[in-house]
């Protein structure tokens, strides 16, 4: 059974005064402990798609199963107990925190939040998360304003796994950082996924990112699928005109998956 | 210790703060150096001052120290000014984040009463709030604050507005956290800075309407305030000015140091801004 099953999804916005689609009759599957990944233009409803798994604005139409219920039927407590399952890594980690947290708090939350563990047991766990994500325990006393990007971007990981979910979303999470640091993010994400079993739905405008981790991708043009399969196939040879686009504007498609 | 410094830097700044470090002194000392009750008849009626040290700003139309009743009053107007004030910046933060927070429905019942209290002179609402349940310091402190929570209310909305479309409110909904936590945890501290820009002009105002309402006779009868000692004055204005000066005088002097440490406050803040 597919972890996520989207369904005919739409949001409308409007643009001046007439209506468009951002996200016009998509429909996907993701299954456990699979990467699948969006990609498309700027401006291609790719972050839209996301906001709406994520119940953070509402749809104009269509389904979301999550886990085999209907997600959309849920409000409340309710929904936010079932959040849990279902995280999110943003683009921008500094924007992605509170200003004035500590990473000690960014992580304390989702654990008190779920009571995954008692007050007295939690800086363990955090201590055990932040070692998880290759992480000094020590960093837990900072400020998020005081440690890397790459670091930052290891916390929002481990926020995202400290309660056990079964997807994560990730928009565009690799695209603030350099090369290197990347390399290991994305490592460290593929670790996570043989050993957890998460399954990523995985949002990037870097073909080369995502022929290295997704297993299949989906190709969004103007809010539509244009096309979607295997991800070393559909980029190896695109049949949509704005696949053939993407990948001729990807200089160096020679990475393979680690 | 920089901060301090920079602080300091401006002439306003430092003139500001030493008229309010002496306010605070007197305000401070007064139970001490006049531990009596400063109502009370501590010599000839309408003494003019400089003529007795034991009584050295003279005495009132009843005889009382003009003195002990400048540094009870100091009292007086400094803790209703930051109280009222404290009161206003509350309740106008806690409004003004619910409204831009939850939207909808919500925001525009609030930001309608909003405007019903602005549209009603703020005076008057203070007045007739003090005439309804009666004088006593914490009424006073409680008008003036219905009468000045809608400035803060409207500034902490707009900020709040900007801010609850940041990531990491986003973020916040997305670990499942509560939506009321989200506001007053997450978005509200973030959105304080400009609210509390508001505060010396909110002390400052509480402090004249204070001394306003207690000179028409609506302040705690209990309490000896600048307000009541100059309209006591007042009805001999001919022949004792000074009963009537030298309490305005402290008045005008206490909004001023107000304003211009206020103003210090603002500008070393918009220069770390401009720096970081
Ligand atoms: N709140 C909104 N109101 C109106 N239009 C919106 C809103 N959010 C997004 N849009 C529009 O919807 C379309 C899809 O936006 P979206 O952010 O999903 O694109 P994207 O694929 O994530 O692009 P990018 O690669 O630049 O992040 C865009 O045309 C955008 O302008
Ligand atoms: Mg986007």
């Amino acid at each position: 059974m597919s972890v996520l099953a989207v369904s005919s999804l739409t949001k409308r916005y409007r643009r001046g005064s007439k209506p468009f689609a951002a996200v016009d009759d998509v429909s996907f599957e993701i299954n456990p402990a699979e990467t699948l990944a969006l990609a498309g233009p700027s401006g291609s409803g790719k972050s839209t798609i996301a906001r709406l798994v994520l119940r953070l604005i509402e749809p104009d139409a269509g389904r979301i199963a999550f886990e085999g219920a209907d997600f959309l039927a849920l409000s409340g407590a309710a929904l936010r107990a079932r959040r849990a399952r279902l995280q999110m890594v943003f683009q921008d980690p500094l924007a992605a925190f509170n200003p004035r947290a500590t990473v000690a708090r960014v992580l304390d939350d989702p654990l008190r939040i779920h009571n995954i563990a008692t007050r007295a047991e939690r800086p363990r766990r955090i201590a055990a998360l932040l070692e998880r994500v290759g992480l000094d325990a020590g960093l837990a006393a900072r400020a998020i304003h005081e440690i890397s990007g790459g670091q930052r971007q290891r916390v929002a990981i481990a926020r995202a796994i400290a309660t056990r979910p079964s997807l994560i979303v990730l928009d565009e999470a690799v695209s603030a950082l350099d090369v290197s640091v990347r390399g290991q993010i994305l490592e460290l994400l593929l670790d996570l996924q043989r050993q957890e079993r998460i399954a990523y739905l995985f949002i990037s405008h870097d073909l080369g990112v995502i022929r290295a981790v997704a297993h299949r991708v989906v190709i969004l043009d103007a809010g539509r699928i244009a096309e979607s399969g295997d991800a070393r196939a559909v980029i190896a040879d695109p049949q949509s005109a704005i696949g053939k686009a993407l990948v001729a504007a990807t200089p160096r498609l020679t990475r393979s998956r680690p | 210790m920089s901060r301090l410094r920079r602080f300091l830097s401006t002439p306003e700044a430092v003139a500001g703060a030493l008229i309010l470090a002496l306010l605070a002194v007197m305000a401070l000392v007064a139970p001490l150096l006049f531990s009596g009750d400063p109502q009370a008849i501590a010599g000839p009626a309408l003494q003019p001052p400089f003529q007795d040290w034991s009584l050295p700003l003279g005495t009132d139309r009843l005889g009382r120290d003009v003195l002990a009743e400048l540094f009870h009053g100091a009292r007086t107007s400094l803790a209703v000014g930051l109280a009222a004030a404290a009161a206003a910046l509350l309740i106008g933060a806690v409004v003004g984040t619910l409204a831009g927070f939850a939207g909808g429905l919500v925001d525009e019942v609030l930001m309608r009463v909003t405007d019903a209290f602005q549209t009603v002179p703020s005076f008057l609402l203070a007045l007739a709030f003090v005439s309804i349940v009666g004088p006593s310091l914490g009424v006073v402190v409680a008008a003036i604050a219905l009468s000045a929570w809608t400035g803060p209310a409207r500034v902490a909305r707009a900020e709040v507005l900007s801010i609850r479309e940041r990531d990491y409110v986003a973020g916040a909904r997305v670990i499942g956290m509560h939506p009321l936590e989200i506001a007053f945890r997450e978005v509200l501290p973030n959105a304080l800075p400009p609210v509390l820009a508001l505060s010396s002009v909110i002390v400052a105002a509480a402090i004249l309407t204070e001394a306003a309402l207690s000179f028409l006779g609506l302040g705690d009868p209990n309490r000896v305030t600048w307000g009541g000692m100059i309209a006591e004055g007042r009805t001999v204005l001919r022949t004792a000015p000074f009963l009537s000066i030298v309490p305005g005088v402290a008045l005008v002097l206490t909004v001023l140091g107000v304003y211009l440490a206020g103003e210090g406050v603002v500008e070393s803040t918009a220069v770390r801004r401009s720096l970081s």
